[in-house]
C-alpha cells in the first residue's frame, strides 16, 4: 500500500515537473530518464543474466540509423522504423551471442567479443556513404509528431519518461517470470543451472536479444532528440560505457539500480560541470571520474543494494 | 527392466584414461552405490551420464533412449538429475529461490513452482531457512539444499555425488535417513560415496571403480569382502573391522 502510494505520488510529481523547471533542467531530466531506460535494457543481459556487454553502443546505433535512414530514404515513420531497428539489433545480438555462447565464452572473453563487435560496427558506419560516414548523418527538422519530431522539450520529456516506465515495466515482469528466475540462476552458476534443466544457451540468447532490441528503441529516441548521428559518438566505446555505467553504479540486477544510477551520475556530471568547468580544461571530467571511483570503491554492489541493506538494518522488524 | 543402461563407456583426458569401458545397469527403484579411491573416475562417470561430458565410446541409454550428445538440461528434462560433489547453491539467492529454479523445470508459473519448492524444503528439513541467502548456509544445509533443488525438478533418477562428504556422524545419520525417505518416494538413486557407513546403509548393490575400470560389483556385503576391493580401496583394517563387527 505504502509502495503504491509512493509510486502514485512520484508519478504525479513527474507529470508536472517539466512545466515548473527551466529548459536546462528539462534537458537534464530527459537525459536522466533516457539513460535510465538504456541502463534498464542493459541490465537484462548484464545485471540479471550476468553477461557483461561492452558493446551495447552497436545496438543503440543500429536503432538510431535504421529509423533515420528508413525515414529519410523511404519515408517510413520512425515510430515504425524503430521496430525495424529493434529487429535488426536483435538479429545482430543473436549472431554475436551464437558465437560467444556456443563456444562457451565467459567473463572477460565475452566482454571482449562484444567490444570487438561494436568496434567493427563503428568502422563499417564510418565507411558507409548511406550513413554519412565521417561527416555524420543529419536529420532535417520538420516539426511533425508522426516523424518523431516535436517543438520544444516537453514532448521529449514525456516520451523519455514513457520509455523508462515501459522498460522498467518489462524488467518488473521479468523479475516475476520463469525467464527472470532462469537468468538470475545462470548469473549465479551456469553449470548448476544446466543440471537443473535450464537451457543456458537458449536463455542467454533470449536475454541478449531482448536487451539489444530495447537498446535499439532508445537509439531511435536519441536520433530524433539530437538530429545528428556520428559514428565516433554513438558507436564509440565511451558510449557503451555510458550505457553500462549507470546500472552498475546504481546496482546491477535490481530494477531500481539503473534509475538511481542515472539520477546520481547526471547530478554528479551537472555538479562537476557547474562548479569546476571554466577553470582548467578537463577538470570537471576529472572530478566526475574521481567521484565515480569513490562510489564504486565504497559501494561495490551498487548504491541501491547498499541502501536497501541499510534500511533493513534500521528496521529489523521488517525483513523482506 | 533397467532404467539406466551404461555400456562400454570410456573417456580419456589426453593420455589419462579416466573411465575405461564401464558398463552397468540401474533398475527402476534401485539404489546403487558407486565407490572407489580418489581419482578412480566416479565423478567423470557422473559427468558422462548426466551430459556434462560426451563419452569417447560406449552408450548411455535412459528409458530406452540414447543420452549421448544431449546436454545436461536435456538429461534433466528427461527425468535424471545430478547433484554436485561440492555443493553449488546460488549464493545470492534465497534458499526458497534456489529451489524454485529447480521446480520451474516442471511447471511454467512461479506460483506453482513456489508451492513445489516449499514442499521440498519441508521434506529436506530446510523450511526454517527458506528466507536465508544461499551463502549463509552451513555445509550440512548446503547439502540439503542441493538435494531439495534436485528433487524439485521431479526426477525419476537422482545422481548423488558425495552428499555425505564433510559431515560429522550425527549429520551423516540424518542425511542417510533423508536419502532413504527420498528413495521411499519412488526415486531411483545412484550415489557416489566415500562414507562407507552410508554406502552400507543405503546401497542395494555396489559398483567399485579403480583406475577408471569396474573391479567389482555385488551386494555391499560381498563387495567389502572382495580382496581386490580391500587392496584397492578399503584397506586391511577396514576389512578386519567389518568382519569382526558381524
Amino acid at each position: 500500500m505504502l509502495r503504491l502510494g509512493l509510486l502514485a505520488a512520484a508519478g504525479a510529481v513527474l507529470v508536472f515537473l517539466p512545466f515548473w523547471v527551466p529548459s536546462t533542467w528539462q534537458n537534464l531530466l530527459i537525459t536522466t530518464f533516457y539513460y535510465a531506460y538504456l541502463g534498464q535494457a542493459w541490465n537484462i543481459l548484464g545485471g540479471y543474466a550476468g553477461q557483461l556487454s561492452l558493446g551495447h553502443a552497436a545496438f543503440f546505433a543500429i536503432g538510431a540509423y535504421t529509423s533515420a535512414v528508413l525515414a529519410s530514404q523511404y519515408a517510413i515513420s520512425p515510430w515504425l522504423g524503430m521496430f525495424a531497428g529493434a529487429a535488426l539489433a536483435a538479429l545482430l545480438s543473436l549472431g554475436i551471442g551464437y558465437l560467444g555462447f556456443r563456444f562457451g565464452l565467459r567473463g572477460f572473453y565475452f566482454i571482449l567479443l562484444t567490444l570487438a563487435a561494436a568496434e567493427i560496427c563503428r568502422l563499417i558506419a564510418l565507411h558507409l556513404p548511406l550513413l554519412g560516414g565521417y561527416t555524420g548523418l543529419f536529420i532535417n527538422f520538420t516539426p511533425n509528431p508522426w516523424q518523431f519530431q516535436f517543438q520544444g522539450k516537453i514532448p521529449y520529456y514525456f516520451i523519455a519518461l514513457g520509455f523508462l516506465a515501459a522498460g522498467s515495466g518489462i524488467v518488473w515482469l521479468l523479475q516475476r517470470s520463469k525467464l527472470g528466475a532462469y537468468l538470475v540462476a545462470i548469473r549465479e552458476d551456469e553449470d548448476a543451472s544446466e543440471a537443473l534443466g535450464v537451457d543456458t544457451f537458449r536463455y542467454k540468447m533470449i536475454a541478449y536479444a531482448l536487451s539489444a532490441a530495447l537498446t535499439a528503441l532508445g537509439g531511435t529516441f536519441y536520433a530524433y532528440y539530437q538530429y545528428y548521428l556520428q559514428p565516433n559518438t554513438v558507436l564509440h566505446i565511451n558510449h557503451s560505457v555510458d550505457i553500462m555505467i549507470r546500472p552498475i553504479v546504481g546496482g546491477a540486477g535490481t530494477i531500481l539500480g539503473p534509475v538511481l544510477g542515472s539520477f546520481l551520475l547526471e547530478l554528479l556530471g551537472e555538479f562537476s560541470r557547474t562548479y569546476f568547468a571554466g577553470g582548467m580544461a578537463g577538470l570537471s571530467v576529472a572530478i566526475y571520474g574521481v567521484l565515480l571511483v569513490i562510489v564504486v570503491l565504497f559501494l561495490p554492489r551498487g548504491v541501491y543494494p547498499t541502501l536497501a541493506h541499510l534500511m533493513r538494518r534500521r528496521r529489523p522488524g521488517r525483513a523482506t | 527392466m533397467s532404467l539406466l543402461r551404461v555400456t562400454g563407456v570410456s573417456k580419456a583426458f589426453g593420455g589419462l584414461r579416466a573411465v575405461h569401458r564401464v558398463s552397468f545397469d540401474l533398475a527402476e527403484g534401485e539404489m546403487l552405490g558407486l565407490i572407489g579411491p580418489n581419482g578412480a573416475g566416479k565423478t567423470t562417470l557422473f559427468h558422462l551420464v548426466s551430459g556434462f561430458l560426451r563419452p569417447d565410446e560406449g552408450t548411455v541409454t535412459y528409458a530406452g533412449e540414447s543420452l549421448v550428445g544431449l546436454r545436461p538440461h536435456d538429461v534433466c528434462q528427461r527425468g535424471m538429475v545430478r547433484t554436485f560433489q561440492i555443493a553449488r547453491p546460488f549464493l545470492r539467492l534465497t534458499v526458497l529461490e534456489n529451489v524454485v529454479v529447480g521446480a520451474l523445470e516442471r511447471v511454467a508459473h512461479r506460483r506453482e513452482a513456489v508451492a513445489i519448492a516449499e514442499e521440498m524444503l519441508e521434506l529436506t528439513g530446510l523450511a526454517g531457512r527458506a528466507g536465508s541467502m544461499g551463502h549463509s548456509l552451513t555445509l550440512p544445509d548446503r547439502k540439503r539444499l542441493e538435494l531439495a533443488r534436485a528433487l524439485a525438478t521431479g526426477p525419476r533418477v537422482l545422481l548423488l555425488d558425495e552428499v555425505m562428504a564433510g559431515l560429522n556422524p550425527t549429520e551423516t545419520g540424518r542425511l542417510i535417513a533423508l536419502v532413504r525417505a527420498i528413495h521411499g518416494r519412488g526415486v531411483t538413486i545412484l550415489l557416489i560415496e566415500h562414507v562407507m557407513k552410508a554406502v552400507m546403509a543405503l546401497s542395494q548393490r555396489v559398483l567399485v571403480l579403480n583406475y577408471g575400470e569396474v573391479i567389482a560389483k555385488g551386494s555391499p556385503e560381498e563387495v567389502v569382502r572382495d580382496p581386490k576391493v580391500i587392496e584397492a580401496y578399503l584397506g586391511e583394517d577396514f576389512a578386519g573391522a567389518e568382519v569382526g563387527a558381524e
